[in-house]
């Protein structure tokens, strides 16, 4: 069997941390941290970080490329992704030439995961409307498909101005700006991704990651249907790193708690109770624990699915600056090196 | 007992629900919102054994048909070829794609009594709507199992909530009867056991308690 190469990376929202007070920080200082937080997973050698789209009071960030471009000029290897860009309610011209100016200033570092968004508020935000849901997205890849070509575009459709040899710039050195699409567990969007020969990166937030691997089996058929390149598959989880896994379930529980709450009063779920964290923590999405404890779930979780690249959600809800940043320490230190070992990476 | 089951809706929850229909041994047809194609990839990998075909196809041969569709598409269900038919109604109000629930639903009734009135001639019970797809295809376990999760089913009468019942003990949860289509509030989003996945003394509690919000 041929040895794979694995990448591993760190993603947030922005979400309001506590400062040593106990107070929360506002939006500014949010989107400082986590280019501190970058810089910092740069430095210690983590691959990707991406920065999820979010219209909503409690995440900073609403521009992923701004945050990565002020990222990219005080890094040097890190790629630097969105995770999502809701593309539904955005342009895709314009989002082509924004990333193609953030892989510009970044030397290449530019990655796009495109995504319908699990959260709503930008379609009225941008004047959409949520029953074009499906149709926005599935026409706007199309055309985004047409514009990674980077040769003049000609195209015609329902949700925007139509294009007639339209160029758009700046083209990407490489020619090749890097795509995926965020795919949440419908099996809609996996044919999707393999039908347009993009990969896919799969935000698997609750159950058991081994129930993805069909969809893994889904993908590979519906690229041989389709005639397109089978590429790797991502993965992106949330997750909470400490010393011992005691400290960490202590800790982490009330965090995610009040996050899940939160987002569950819109949604009429019922409150999140500490069985449920726990199953989550034990065989479900949350990688919640001691270094060695994550490492193995990580492993066994990219096994299962077949994933050569996984991000932890870090930071999820209202944590403490100081444990963000433990958080990022331990997973770039002892969780990827122990994760990669498990996995045999080829050298 | 049923041996056909007709699934509408051929997202997470329907293909899901068709997997675990296959397990358990029924004949199981799915259908989604047009050509048959457009879901045969999908139900072949991931629900191997369901047959992928049209509405009505899937809806004749049924003796239990299983709506997993948006609820707002309530209204686009054949009315005629649902006559007479046991329908589970396992579709939730979402505001993110349904969109302002008074632009489509009646005021003051449970969205089962809405899909009852809609479909006069249907007998139709709410079930299978209270936890989520994932936790419905991690859950699922043999009767008698450690540990094994409940399911709440409401309904107006009681041989199709006994059918209703036994489906679910099939796919391999506990069946828990709850009163009446108007109860079944409690098992939509805002209600007391909506995203509940416990087992069937808990449930019984969380029933028990008032509902935050109601439609």
């Amino acid at each position: 069997m041929t040895k794979k190469k694995y990448t591993f990376g760190l993603d947030t929202f922005g979400d309001l941390a506590l400062d040593e007070q106990g107070n929360a920080i506002n939006y500014a200082q949010a989107l400082r941290l986590v280019v501190d937080e970058a810089v910092l997973a740069d430095k210690l050698g983590v691959d990707a970080i991406a920065l999820g789209e979010h219209h909503r009071d409690e995440f900073a960030i609403s521009s992923p490329e701004m945050v990565l471009a002020a990222i990219a000029s005080k890094t040097n290897n890190i790629k630097l992704a969105s995770g999502v860009t809701v593309l539904s309610s955005d342009d895709p011209v314009r989002v082509f030439e924004r990333f193609s100016t953030l892989d510009a200033v970044s030397n290449g570092r530019a990655q796009v995961i495109l995504g319908r968004g699990s959260f709503t508020e930008s379609f009225p935000l941008f004047g959409y409307n949520l029953r074009d849901y499906n149709e926005l997205f599935e026409e706007k890849v199309e055309l985004f498909v047409e514009l990674l070509k980077e040769k003049p575009v000609t195209w015609q459709g329902t949700t925007r101005a139509a294009l007639e040899a339209a160029d758009v710039f700046p083209k990407t050195e490489s020619g090749h700006l890097e795509t995926m699409i965020g795919v949440g567990g419908s099996p809609e969007s996996v044919i999707r991704a393999a039908r347009h020969g993009l990969p896919m990166m799969l935000a698997i937030i609750g159950g058991s990651p081994e129930r993805f691997r069909p969809y893994a089996e889904l993908y590979e058929q519906a690229t041989k249907e389709a005639g397109t390149k089978q590429h790797p598959i991502g993965m992106h989880s949330p997750g909470y790193i400490a010393e011992t896994d005691e400290e960490a379930i202590t800790e982490a529980f009330p965090f995610f708690k009040a996050s899940m709450d939160k987002i569950g009063k819109t949604r009429g779920w019922t409150p999140m109770s500490r069985e449920h964290f726990l199953s989550e923590v034990s065989h479900g999405s949350m990688y919640v624990g001691s270094p060695e404890t994550v490492a193995q779930k990580i492993a066994k979780a990219m096994k299962a699915v077949g994933a050569t690249r996984f991000d932890i959600v870090y930071g999820f809800g209202v944590v403490p600056i100081e444990k963000r940043r433990r958080t990022i320490e331990l997973y770039a230190t002892k969780v990827i090196p122990r994760v990669r070992k498990l996995l045999g990476e080829a050298k | 007992m049923a041996q056909t089951i007709g699934i509408l809706g051929a997202g997470k929850l329907g293909i899901t629900l068709a997997e675990l229909a296959v397990k358990a041994g029924y004949a199981v047809m799915i259908a989604g919102s047009g050509d048959p194609e457009k879901i045969r990839l999908s139900v072949t990998v991931l629900a191997p054994g369901a047959v992928p075909t049209t509405q009505n196809e899937a809806i004749e041969p049924a003796d239990l048909v299983v709506l997993a569709i948006p609820l707002r598409n309530y209204k686009q269900l054949p009315v005629g070829a649902l006559a007479s038919k046991l329908v589970i109604d396992a579709a939730n109000y979402w505001w993110e794609t349904d969109g302002d629930r008074k632009d489509f639903m009646p005021k003051g009734m449970s969205t089962s009594e809405a899909i009852q009135q809609f479909l006069p001639e249907s007998r139709v019970v709410k079930a299978l709507s209270h936890m989520s797809y994932h936790d419905l295809h991690d859950e699922a376990r043999a009767k008698g199992a450690n540990g094994r999760k409940a399911i709440a089913v409401a309904g107006d009468n009681e041989t199709d909530i006994a059918a209703v019942s036994e489906f679910i003990d099939m796919l391999g949860f506990d069946p828990l009867p709850m009163g009446t289509l108007k109860n079944g509030q409690k098992l939509e989003p805002g209600g007391s056991v909506f995203g509940a996945n416990v087992d069937s003394a808990t449930l019984q509690e969380l029933l028990l308690l008032p509902a935050e919000q109601s439609a």
